[in-house]
């Protein structure tokens, strides 16, 4: 099931939590929106399944008009956050939900109910779990049984809100692999919802980015991993260090910057602000050098240092401890950037975050 | 990680909230003075005339008749109780309208009004050529004087239980659980019967119970409609009022002590209802 979306807005009371989202999703595929708090990611996945309506925009699912449709009637498997498992029913309970309540021409028997239930259960490997209630199970049980219970309509489109949110990081990582089988193996369309960058692009086979009601960005997660389209991208993917620099004939000029290791796309001359990741910074120490350790902390693995730079510029920059054994406080050094991203003068920081 | 044989003082002061003893043995006391005792009282007052007479004055049919009047209207009372106060609470939770808080607080008005007052009320409405009574004196219903007025006193009297057991349930009930059967293709209708009201179920028993209970101890308001004639429109409390008057303790406790166990009755099955409708948070975490 294919899904085009055109334009959409929304808007709740003075605040537009969506500004025109334009996105074209193809049938089968996995899909991730990913985004901070308050980017408008939920409401766009509650307007697909038709818990939320557009003030305007288009939703059309296979040619079919959705914003014609109720929600019920568009059999989207949708599953909450914290799962929303009727607490009063017992896991087969739960799954056969979405059957049980189908008008009497279409509900299937009991008994095929009830193979079909049961088929669900061995598929989610959650067998053993079929009489216990929602309160007996633990968040990666309760994760399964919400994904059955959405699964058993056999949904055209699978939508899910922060999936993992609730869950510790081992229980995370197993779900997130089994998540993807259950993918492949349904061929279902599927949107799921996070903040977590690691989950989206791990699972996903496109990742939209999004910030304050606008797409900011749409590709493969390796894709938008080494070329974030816009400064809002690169902060949000972790490459927090902005530093100056002047362009002129294509060259990058900074004071105290070894660009040597750096190759970047063609920028127009003319102030700019280069975006890296504080990982991808090598640190040469050089009596001349313009950046000053003025803090240094170890986490064991990393050594987190921050450097003041000319213009009273100051930076946090992380260093494998074993390249670092010779850095210490006082010491001034040379940057050596591997990897970043060019921007025209971006904005400020704290507006662009504002949201 | 408390060493098992830590000196029982160290253990006492784990304690996070200080005076335990003090109230419990409060609370314990004035349960017992004002609750227990009175109770007690009863039930030895009730024994000591023993089984043959006891059975004979709860028996007899003046007795029976009170009895069964006050059982069946406080019966009618809760059924409308039951299903108007459901769509009050539904209402006022549900839906945003000008006048919401206004009807908010009316809500209590049956608690806060003296009993009194509003048999007083009642009886002018419903008589005969009183706003209600005009209109169904013509229909032929007679409300007045009838089972219809005592079930409407007990009625007005005891529908804030309900209304105000079922609404903070109703209002902590997560939405997104009606979201999910949306999205699984349930319509409003079966939402309500299969997601809300088993959510809602061991509240209203509650509110219920309490209503029937209100009911069938409700004099104030009764006496005023009811007419009080023997036989017909006499209720329970009353003829205890009455046998006491007559100086006749035994009657009267006896009749006291049948509406305890008709009350600790309903209690005990309210009770199983609820664990049932409970069941399934049973292995809670």
């Amino acid at each position: 099931m294919s899904i085009t979306i055109r334009n959409l807005t929304r808007r709740f009371g003075q605040t537009e939590v969506l500004r025109g989202i334009d996105l074209e999703i193809r049938s089968g595929e996995l899909v991730a929106l990913l985004g901070p708090s308050g980017s408008g990611k939920t409401t766009l996945l509650k307007i697909i399944a038709g818990l939320d309506w557009p003030d305007a925009g288009q939703l059309t699912v296979s040619n079919e008009d959705w914003l014609a449709k109720k929600a019920q009637e568009r059999r989207t498997g949708f599953v909450f956050q914290h799962y929303a498992l009727f607490p009063h029913m017992n896991v087969r309970e739960n799954i056969a939900f979405g059957l049980r309540v189908l008008p009497a021409a279409q509900r299937p028997a009991e008994a095929d109910i009830a193979g079909r239930v049961a088929k669900l259960l061995h598929f989610l490997q959650i067998d053993a779990l079929a009489y216990r209630f929602p309160a007996e199970l633990s968040g990666g049980q309760r994760q399964r049984v919400a994904l059955g219970r959405a699964l058993a309509i056999d949904p055209e489109v699978l939508l899910l809100d922060e999936p993992f949110g609730a869950l510790d990081a081992q229980v995370r990582r197993d779900l997130r692999r089994w998540l993807r089988e259950v993918h492949d193996a349904t061929g279902s369309t599927t949107i799921f919802v996070t903040h977590d960058q690691e989950e989206a692009f791990e699972l996903a086979d496109r990742v939209v980015v999004m910030g304050a009601g606008r797409i900011e960005q749409i590709g493969r997660p390796d894709e938008i991993y080494d070329n974030p389209a816009t400064p809002f991208v690169a902060r949000f993917l972790g490459l927090t260090v902005e530093l100056p620099v002047v362009v002129r004939g294509g060259r990058i000029e900074a004071e105290g910057l070894d660009i040597s290791a750096l190759t970047l796309p063609a920028h127009p001359d003319g102030p700019a602000t280069l975006f890296l990741r504080p990982a991808d910074i090598g640190l040469v120490p050089d009596p001349r050098g313009s950046y000053r350790v003025t803090e240094l902390s170890s986490t064991g693995a990393l050594l987190r240092l921050r450097l003041e730079g000319p213009a009273d510029c100051s930076i946090e920059v992380e260093t494998p401890r074993r390249l670092g054994q010779n850095l210490a406080v006082g010491q001034t050094v040379l940057l050596r950037p591997e990897a970043g991203q060019i921007f025209q003068q971006a904005a400020p920081r704290a507006i662009a975050h504002a949201a | 990680m408390t060493p098992v044989n830590a000196p029982a003082s160290t253990r006492r002061s784990k304690r996070v909230l200080p005076g335990f003893g003090l109230t419990m043995g409060m609370t314990l006391t004035y349960l017992g003075v004002i609750v227990l005792l009175p109770v007690i009282a009863l039930v030895l007052k009730g024994a000591e005339i023993g089984p043959a007479r006891f059975f004979a004055i709860a028996t007899a049919p003046r007795t029976m008749a009170a009895l069964q009047l006050t059982l069946t209207a406080a019966a009618m009372a809760t059924v409308f109780n039951a299903v108007y106060g459901l769509l009050m609470a539904w209402v006022l939770v549900r839906y945003d309208f000008p006048g919401k808080r206004l009807l908010d607080a009316m809500v209590d008005i049956p608690f806060a009004l003296p009993t009194a007052v509003a048999g007083l009320a009642l009886s002018a409405l419903f008589a005969t050529n009183g706003w209600y009574g005009a209109l169904l004196e013509p229909l032929g219903i007679k409300v007045v004087f009838t089972i219809w007025g005592v079930a409407v006193a007990m009625s007005f009297t005891s529908i804030p239980f309900v209304i105000r057991a079922v609404q903070p349930v109703l209002e902590d009930l997560d939405p997104q659980y009606e979201q999910a059967a949306v999205t699984l293709g349930a319509h409003p209708f079966t939402i309500f019967c299969r997601v809300i009201f088993p959510a809602i179920l061991p509240a209203f028993l509650v509110g219920v119970t309490l209503s029937f209970a209100r009911s069938l101890g409700e004099f104030g308001a009764v006496v005023f409609i009811a007419g009080n004639l023997p036989m017909e429109t006499e209720i329970a409390s009353l003829l205890a009022v009455i046998r006491l008057e007559e100086y006749d303790y035994n009657g009267a406790s006896v009749i006291a002590l049948m509406l305890l166990l008709i009350a600790l009755l309903l209690l005990a099955v309210s009770n199983l209802m609820q664990a049932q409708a409970l069941r399934y948070k049973g292995g809670g975490s």
